[in-house]
């Protein structure tokens, strides 16, 4: 057997593993894996920030179903990952952090750089690893890729310790991974009294909602959800994650539900009387109260993690396994259910509390993300940052593909939008990525254009410019009587920027130049563009359920807003004939 | 608040293990009595004792939440009739002369015995169910009790189940 370095063996690993791109910063306690990089076939992407790495690897993963790669030095490497790796894990998404470390020899002595990565990172991983001996470099790789993309899916993080990268060892690759304390977990058997059980409440029903989350998408259940819905004639609701799973062109879509779902949909589930939840987990923003959320429904709860159920509800009918498996299972025993009724009253709710906004003399964001919306008809890549703009993507924006929108729900991390979509764009080459953010969010890691500029990335930055943390000022107005405590920026020239990182930038102030700019952006091939929007300083999103408040003490109805000048909105600004009856 | 409820769990017996676990009942916030670990008949399991203050929906949070740690291999919630639970107790009780003789029948009562004496003090030891090591206790306050400790339960599964 020959040797090879521990980082040798890493490498090799990696490319067995499928790595084309990895996304990183070296320094002192990584050299040994860069330069073992740098003689490899995988394409490595220096990021500005680590940070940045650990959301590109993010948006990677999100984007194309693989897993992401981000690396790090020791230390402030490592820290900085930090938050990338835990917005990840709050999504489950599969990626795999190599971090440096200073040699075992002086672990735990303060040495220059170090830190404690595996303590730091033990709540936000799904497991981690310090390799201590480079004969356990392979089958660690092996592990960590299998326990990252397996069950539900989460980050893993390996620790390298100089010398595991640079001392010898045979290479011995292990075709078969075996960990006794995952064997379940990596895939739950379905059992068939749990489904059984669950199709008969089905079969009971009149008024039911499915109510999906990311877990259809990371399981790939897509079709088979169209198909229980179609079967069932059932109507689909989405958390924000779950947005992409089902398209919102479909009749049968209910759009988003939860503090900034629409009207009807919110309406819908607290009258259904069954809810079906699939991949999902009723987050708090979902449910808003939990002895509210769905009060009159009986609850299925289908889940590969058995944690997440009964976690915040209580629910009827768990099932727990692979989304996938699951509904294959559900679909051999569902029967088609007479909801003709249930489905006409939606209809009527949806005419009745559309999503609706006022016209303002400024340019108004979600006027903005209904035009995107439009010309890029639902087909693109979208990465958003955190806030008032990511709710109007949700709204607004048509998702009609699973895997289009890229966006950190959990952890609701500022400054995810830009690095995640260049780790999409890696991932997706060929298609259109857009990043809607705010200039709150943007500022946080813009830096990165650094990055997608000198990779010629043609990803489109579309900044709602409103001069404040938009929903900090929002709550602020909302709860805290006006005051608005540091939600002020300093105006930012998001054209100079632009230029200076050698990116298009174009400014738009007027409602006549938005679809333009739009179309102008999508024209260029050979760089990022970023727009900069000056939109309404203090336009609110709404509707809102207030946290912890039931759905029926909803804010910016569309009662309320329609006295005010409120009119009913589509999502596309041309609606197809689908979309009108979906009021998608 | 619950009950105690008494979790066994097998852990790989590798370093780091119990800070996941620590870290794991810190962060979700889970009350714990006690906590026992150590090696078991295959050197590279180790199995912990976990008692628990939980109600059943708790409870079944724990369970699920433990199950989720790569290196747990095994949970399982001990009811009270399935398992043999004991603890440890040392504890420095103050005797002088004449009282001696006043220890020796409740040692006797809790089939306790001294592990190691002087002439002011000894050090008694007992193992049993937590609620008897609790009545010897007080049963020693009498006496004046210069220190103690005890183990947490730790619990084995009676045969067959």
């Amino acid at each position: 057997m020959p040797k090879m370095k521990g980082a040798q063996i890493l490498i090799e690993c990696l490319q067995r593993e499928g790595v084309d791109v990895a996304f990183g910063i070296p320094g002192g306690a990584n050299l040994p894996t860069f330069d073992a990089l740098y003689q490899s076939k995988i394409k490595v992407i220096l990021t500005v920030h680590e940070q940045g790495a650990a959301h590109m690897a993010d948006g990677y993963a999100r984007a194309s179903g693989k897993v992401g790669v981000c690396l790090a030095t020791s230390g402030p490497g490592a820290t900085n990952l930090v938050t990338g790796i835990a917005t990840a894990y709050m999504d489950s998404i599969p990626i795999v952090a190599l971090t440096g470390q200073v040699r075992t020899s002086v672990i735990g002595n303060d040495a220059f750089q170090e830190a404690d990565t595996i303590g730091i990172t033990r709540s936000v991983t799904k497991h981690s690893y310090l390799v201590k001996d480079p004969r356990d470099m392979a089958r660690v790789v092996r592990e960590a890729f299998y326990i990252a993309r397996t069950g539900r899916p989460g980050p893993v993080l390996i620790d390298l310790p100089v010398d595991a990268t640079v001392n010898e060892a045979e290479f011995v690759y292990p075709e078969q991974v075996d960990v006794r304390g995952y064997r379940v977990q990596a895939a739950p058997p379905v059992n068939p009294e749990q489904v059984r059980a669950a199709a008969e409440a089905i079969a009971k029903s009149k008024q039911p909602v499915i109510y999906v989350g990311a877990g259809v998408i990371h399981s790939g259940a897509a079709p088979e959800l169209l198909q229980l819905a179609k079967t069932l004639n059932a109507p689909v609701t989405t958390s924000l994650l779950g947005l992409g799973a089902f398209p919102e062109s479909d009749a049968l879509s209910l759009g988003m539900l939860g503090m900034h779902g629409f009207e009807y949909t919110n309406l819908a589930v607290a009258e259904c009387d069954l809810l079906i939840g699939i991949g999902a987990r009723f987050d708090d923003r979902v449910t808003g109260k939990p002895d509210e959320f769905a009060k009159k429904a009986k609850k299925i709860h289908i889940d590969v993690d058995p944690s997440s159920i009964n976690k915040t509800v209580q629910v009827d009918f768990p099932v727990v396994g692979d989304v996938k498996d699951v509904l294959r299972a559900l679909l051999k025993l569902a029967k088609p259910l007479d909801t003709s009724a249930w489905l006409t009253a939606l209809a009527d709710m949806k005419r009745k509390y559309p999503l609706t906004y006022r016209e303002k003399s400024r340019l108004l964001p979600q006027y903005i993300i209904q035009q995107i919306s439009d010309a890029t008809k639902g087909d693109a890549v979208v990465a958003t940052g955190v806030g008032q703009h990511q709710m109007w993507a949700a709204q607004y924006y048509q998702f009609n593909h699973p895997r289009s929108l890229i966006t950190s729900g959990g952890l609701g991390t500022m400054g995810f939008g830009l690095p995640a979509a260049i780790g999409a764009q890696f991932g997706c080459p060929k298609a259109v990525v857009w990043d809607i953010d705010g200039d709150g969010s943007f500022s946080m890691t813009s830096q990165e254009l650094a990055t997608a500029s000198k990779h010629r990335l043609p990803i489109k930055v579309a900044v709602m410019n409103n001069e404040f943390h938009g929903m900090v000022r929002q709550w602020q107005d909302q709860f805290y009587e006006g005051r608005y405590a540091q939600s002020t920026l300093n105006p930012i020239d998001f054209v100079k920027l632009a230029e200076a990182y050698g990116c298009v930038g174009v400014r738009v102030e007027q409602k006549d130049d938005v679809r333009p700019a739009i179309d102008r952006a999508m024209r260029v091939t050979d760089r990022p563009t970023v727009i900069d929007f000056l939109v309404e300083k203090k336009e609110d999103c709404w509707p809102m359920i207030a946290p912890g408040k039931p759905h029926h003490q909803m804010l910016g109805t569309y009662e309320m807003l329609s006295k005010d000048g409120g009119v009913p909105q589509h999502r596309r600004a041309t609606p197809d004939e689908e979309s009108k009856l979906s009021l998608g | 608040m619950g009950e105690k409820h008494t979790i066994t769990c097998l852990v790989e017996n590798h370093f780091g293990v119990l800070a996941r676990i620590a870290g794991l009942i810190s962060a979700r916030a889970f009350n714990i009595d006690s906590l026992t670990v150590s090696a078991t008949e295959d050197p590279t399991i180790s199995r912990m004792t976990i008692v628990v203050d939980a109600d059943a929906a708790k409870l079944e949070q724990v369970q699920a939440q433990l199950g989720r740690l790569i290196d747990v291999i095994e949970v399982k919630e001990l009811k009270d009739a399935d398992f043999v639970g004991r603890d440890l107790l040392l504890v420095r009780v103050v005797v002088n002369g004449a009282k001696r003789s006043q220890l020796e029948p409740i040692l006797q009562r809790f089939g306790a015995k001294i592990a190691e004496g002087d002439e002011s003090s000894v050090v008694v030891e007992a193992v049993g169910k937590s609620r008897a090591l609790d009545e010897l206790i007080e049963a020693l306050r009498a006496f004046g009790i210069k220190k103690l400790v005890r183990t947490g339960r730790t619990a084995l599964e009676r045969s067959d189940k």
